[in-house]
């Protein structure tokens, strides 16, 4: 798959608020795009991630 | 030859920057031609811009309008006054962002924002001694105006959730994500990027303390989502928040939406 450019692989297909919460990010400082199309948090824990996903993940730090 | 000279179309023999002052100003008047201001004459071409302004003194209102623009980049004058940009935070990003944008002369500005200036957000806020206590909405929105008073400027007293992004920004070219916490921030991105369409997000993350300016830059992660900041340095006990850096990320942002306004999409 690809994450954030980067060529990684997934070892097996899981949903994608455990491949988050596998890969350190906190699900509420974050947004993800996952072939193209925003994926809002509600439906993470219901959304797969296989291994031919493209996935963006920005991840917000405070301050403003 | 056609010209324009303080925003009008002119008819006119005068084929020199220096002649068209003798006839229509004073010998003392700077000229600014096509974006720059000259100190020796030089020939005029069809359509060049002219502004022709006596310091010190009040130009006519119709007059000003063209003058405010009279340093842009010549040809974007247009572009960025048909700009609809929403700004949603008023702090140390938003209201730089805000001033910037005005003096641009972006058209149609919404500033969003429940707070009120407290003291310590005089560090790095566009705000001063005499907005302490006031609504930052309205501290703001009094600044802009007598920036440019050529541009409309509505404000929002909110606090901006889940459930009224699409009711407060529908509309809007663009949305400055102007917020400190990075919880707000998240809500705001995802909300507005799924349910408004077209609109395009100039986010920020990370400009804390006083390391190196130069870690400071705009990334593009997604379609409709730009990101300016170091990325990293986040708000915390023991790292604050200060003009330079926090000032330098609103720059970064506000010229995104500069540069989106006139069709360049690349960082």
């Amino acid at each position: 798959m690809k994450l954030n450019g980067q060529y990684i692989k997934l070892e097996e297909t899981q949903h994608l608020d455990n491949f988050l919460k596998a890969s350190g990010y906190n699900i509420d400082t974050i947004a993800v795009e996952l072939n193209g199309e925003i994926i809002p948090k509600s439906v993470y824990c219901d959304t797969l991630v296989d291994d031919a996903a493209e996935m963006e993940v920005v991840r917000f730090v405070g301050g403003g | 030859m056609k010209f324009i000279l303080n925003g009008r179309e002119v008819q006119a023999e005068e084929t020199t920057a220096y002649k068209v002052r003798e006839k229509y100003g004073k010998p003392t008047d700077i000229i600014i031609f096509n974006g720059f201001q000259i100190d020796g004459d030089r020939p005029i071409t069809e359509n060049d811009i002219l502004n022709i302004i006596t310091k010190g003194a009040m130009p006519q209102r119709e007059e000003l309008e063209s003058m405010l623009a009279a340093r842009h980049t010549p040809g974007v004058h247009s572009r960025i006054k048909s700009g609809k940009v929403a700004i949603a935070g008023l702090g140390g990003l938003g209201s730089n962002i805000a001033v910037m944008l005005a003096r641009i002369g972006v058209g149609q500005l919404l500033l969003v924002d429940f707070d009120i200036v407290e003291p310590s957000n005089l560090n790095r806020q566009c705000y001063n001694i005499g907005h302490l206590g006031l609504l930052k909405t309205r501290a703001l929105k009094s600044q802009l105006e007598a920036i440019n008073p050529f541009i409309s400027v509505k404000t929002r007293n909110v606090r901006v959730t889940g459930s009224n992004v699409k009711e407060l920004f529908e509309g809007y070219d663009i949305i400055c994500e102007a917020f400190d916490r990075p919880d707000s921030k998240a809500v705001l991105v995802n909300t507005a990027l799924k349910e408004l369409k077209t609109v395009k997000l100039v986010a920020a993350s990370g400009m804390a303390g006083y390391d190196s300016s130069n870690l400071i830059r705009t990334v593009q992660p997604m379609k409709r989502l730009y990101v300016c900041g170091d990325l990293e340095n986040g708000a915390g006990v023991g790292n604050g928040l200060m003009a330079p850096r926090v000032m330098i990320c609103a720059g970064h942002q506000a010229n995104m939406v500069l540069r989106l306004l006139v069709g360049a999409d690349q960082v």
